[in-house]
């Protein structure tokens, strides 16, 4: 996994509440053998027209926001199903970091999983970075893991919490299956140990 | 210190770490895999430059999307569910997994062809991308569904991160009737305990009445534990269990025999081991049993009648509403008044062997009501080639079936095989979900006995009915 330590980047306003996951991924790209190119598909319904056009009302197809980088968005980002497909989307897109004042628990740890970082900040924090994202491209807001602080692009700082563990995953770049192999040594002991008491196997 | 259950035992047994927290890496004996889950676990490995860690410990093999026409060694049409067992053919290549493609005789359903081939054994450890992986637990075998993060790293480190769940033991005791089954059992044990009673447990299945079933019909008991909730279900190895193994082709031979038997044998909940729930059932008082609704624990005897959704509470009483309306079917009806207009006999449930002989056993002589649809989809290729041998084949044809290969089939909808809106399906499935098997399409689960009887009078029939009249010439 990529590693997270410091990111500054264009910050896209979502201020709707209950951004599910099948507004995220909606069910018929479930169907795919890939985690990547959902990007396209992030945010279907909003993002297109049913001609398939682009819809240009939707933020991240508005110039200033085409490129962004984190998603400052309302209560309750990604509720609904389990789907892994809604952070792989996401991520695909370029989105590195959610901000919001809570996020649905199966979401919020995928998003660890894909080397994500959302971060839950109280509802006056949110307001204000949601105001900052609002100025579009030229404003560029940092999101400093190793220090745990948010910075608008007027240099107002916020301090986030994260969970230890997790916080060292991400800067490390590492996901479970790479925690995982640095234990290759006692899976290779059980292995030989195992060949040993149950060699059928 | 209380004993040990047979869950404790296999999970001792295969235990890399324990954390602190007392989550611990598990190691995995067998992974099964399938072209719906895999995909993007093995895209994965392959951006991060890993492989497989145990090739020769993985078995993989397309199910969910091949079609079961005769036809279909001209490929499938749908380009979705192509490229996604094309996937599957170059991953299980690529990587160098153990693979039954669709042109192998060995081929079906991936929880039938593991046991078939002797791959799952008593005391392993198995999972696979699919929830049904606890049929495995029928061997006396850990084994439970996955996602697909979890396949990844199961294919990377052959092991995986698990918290151990609670003991939970479903015992039915004495002898079942006649015309009850295996998949009656299982049935009333979720009508029983509700399709959340399993949550956070393990369920091991005991008593008299399990220890006199086939290896198959083991098989479709725990294959439905994961509608009960569990996390898997397990039943104890004995002399059942070993005969099956014996002589498969990835089974021990000669003296690794022996010495697998000796522990095998080992793998038995103690006399004081702990219990954190116990259901007790008699085996006496299973009838045979449908779903009326749309969850598995909408279950009912097939003398009762549809229920009223007052007669529930809570919650349940809107999504019996909500069941009834989608099942087009009436408070106070007759269940065996219940019309049909198809009939699907297979899935990993009930698409074994002892599943086709005791449909055929009351097809035989008799034909399928006019009018009506039905299919009889074997598991594996095997199983299909050995109905044929022994003649079951014949009968489901004369009576009027089609008779089809391999797969999942229309267990659920991601094949040609669908319901229309609106059509009633006898199955003998597991999943009476909306859309499940088609948009707007009503499932009825029951054994294949009631769905042969269903398929004959062209309703939900008590299968007793039709056992005590001799067979029209
Ligand atoms: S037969 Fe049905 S339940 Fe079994 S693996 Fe296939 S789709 Fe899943």
């Amino acid at each position: 996994m990529e590693k997270f330590e410091k990111l500054t980047g264009i910050a896209a306003p979502m201020p709707l509440v209950n951004i599910d996951t099948d507004m995220i991924i909606p069910k018929q790209f479930l169907k795919t053998i890939k985690r990547s190119g959902l990007g396209v598909h992030a945010f279907d319904e909003m993002r297109y027209l049913d001609d398939g056009s682009e819809n240009p009302e939707f933020v991240l197809n508005q110039p200033a926001y085409r490129e962004a980088s984190v998603i400052v968005a309302g209560d309750n980002f990604g509720c609904g199903s389990s789907r892994e497909h809604a952070p792989w989307a996401l991520a695909d897109f370029g989105i590195k970091v959610v901000i919001s004042t809570s996020f649905a628990d199966i979401f919020y740890n995928n998003c660890f999983k894909n080397g994500m970082l959302p971060i839950v900040m109280p509802q006056d924090v949110v307001d204000v970075l949601m105001k900052d994202a609002e100025k579009g491209a030229n404003a560029r807001m940092t999101v400093d893991l190793e220090n745990q602080v948010v910075t608008t692009s007027d240099g107002e700082e916020f301090a986030f919490e994260v969970d230890p563990f997790r916080k060292h995953c991400l800067l490390e770049g590492l996901d479970d299956i790479g925690l995982t192999m640095e234990k290759a040594g006692a899976i290779d002991t059980f292995e030989s140990a195992a060949a040993q008491s149950r060699p059928w196997v | 210190m209380s004993g040990k259950t047979l869950y404790d035992k296999i999970w001792d047994a295969h235990v890399v770490q324990q954390d602190a927290d007392g989550t611990c890496l598990l190691y995995i004996d067998r992974h099964l895999v399938h072209e719906v889950t895999s995909p993007q676990a093995f895209e994965g490995l392959r951006m991060t430059g890993r492989s497989v860690r145990a090739p020769q410990r993985t078995i993989a093999v397309p199910d969910h999307n091949v079609p079961t026409t005769l036809d279909r060694e001209g490929g499938i049409e749908n380009e979705e569910s192509r490229i996604q067992v094309e996937a599957l053919d170059k991953n299980a290549r690529e990587f160098g997994v153990n693979y039954y493609p669709v042109s192998d005789v060995r081929q079906g359903i991936v929880h039938i062809v593991g046991p078939e081939q002797g791959w799952t054994l008593p005391g392993m450890t198995v999972v696979c991308g699919d929830s049904h992986t606890a049929t495995h637990g029928a061997f006396g075998a850990l084994a439970h569904g996955i996602g697909t993060s979890e396949v990844e790293h199961v294919l990377a480190t052959q092991t995986l991160i698990q918290s151990k769940s609670k003991n939970m033991k479903v015992e039915i005791t004495g002898q079942l009737a006649p015309g009850v089954t295996a998949k009656d059992i299982t049935l009333s044990v979720i009508g029983h305990t509700g399709t959340g009673g399993g949550t956070g447990y393990v369920i091991e299945y005991c008593g008299e009445a399990i220890r006199s079933l086939s290896m198959e019909g083991r098989m479709t008991v725990c294959n439905m534990a994961i509608e009960g909730g569990a996390r898997a279900g397990l039943i104890a190895p004995d002399e059942t269990t070993f005969d099956y193994v014996k002589g498969r082709p990835h089974a021990p031979k000669g003296a690794q025999f022996e010495a697998a038997l000796a522990w095998w044998k080992t793998l038995y909940s103690d006399d004081d081991a702990h219990w954190d729930k116990v259901v007790t059932i008699k085996g006496e008082d299973i009838a045979p049993v449908v779903t009326w609704g749309t969850s598995p624990e909408d279950v009912l005897a097939i003398t009762d009648v549809v229920p009223a959704p007052e007669s529930f509470t809570g919650g349940k009483v809107e999504a019996a509403k909500r069941a009834l309306s989608y099942m087009g079917l009436e408070a106070g009806q007759k269940l065996t008044d219940i019309k049909i207009d198809t009939v699907f006999i297979g899935s990993c449930t009930n698409g074994r062997i002892e599943d086709l002989r005791a449909a055929a056993e009351i097809l035989k002589g008799k034909k399928i009501k006019d009018g009506m649809r039905a299919m009889v989809v074997p598991g594996s290729g095997l199983v299909r080639a050995q109905a044929e041998e022994e003649g079951l084949a014949q009968i489901f044809i004369d009576a009027g079936f089609e008779w089809r290969l391999a797969g999942c089939s229309m267990c659920l909808a991601m094949n040609p095989d669908q319901l229309a809106p609106g059509e009633r399906c006898a199955a003998t499935s597991n999943r009476n979900f909306e859309g499940r098997q088609g948009k707007g399409g009503r499932t009825h689960l029951m054994s294949p006995a009631m769905a042969a009887a269903a398929a004959v009078t062209g309703h939900l029939t008590d299968v007793r009915d039709l056992m005590a009249a001799p067979a029209e010439a």
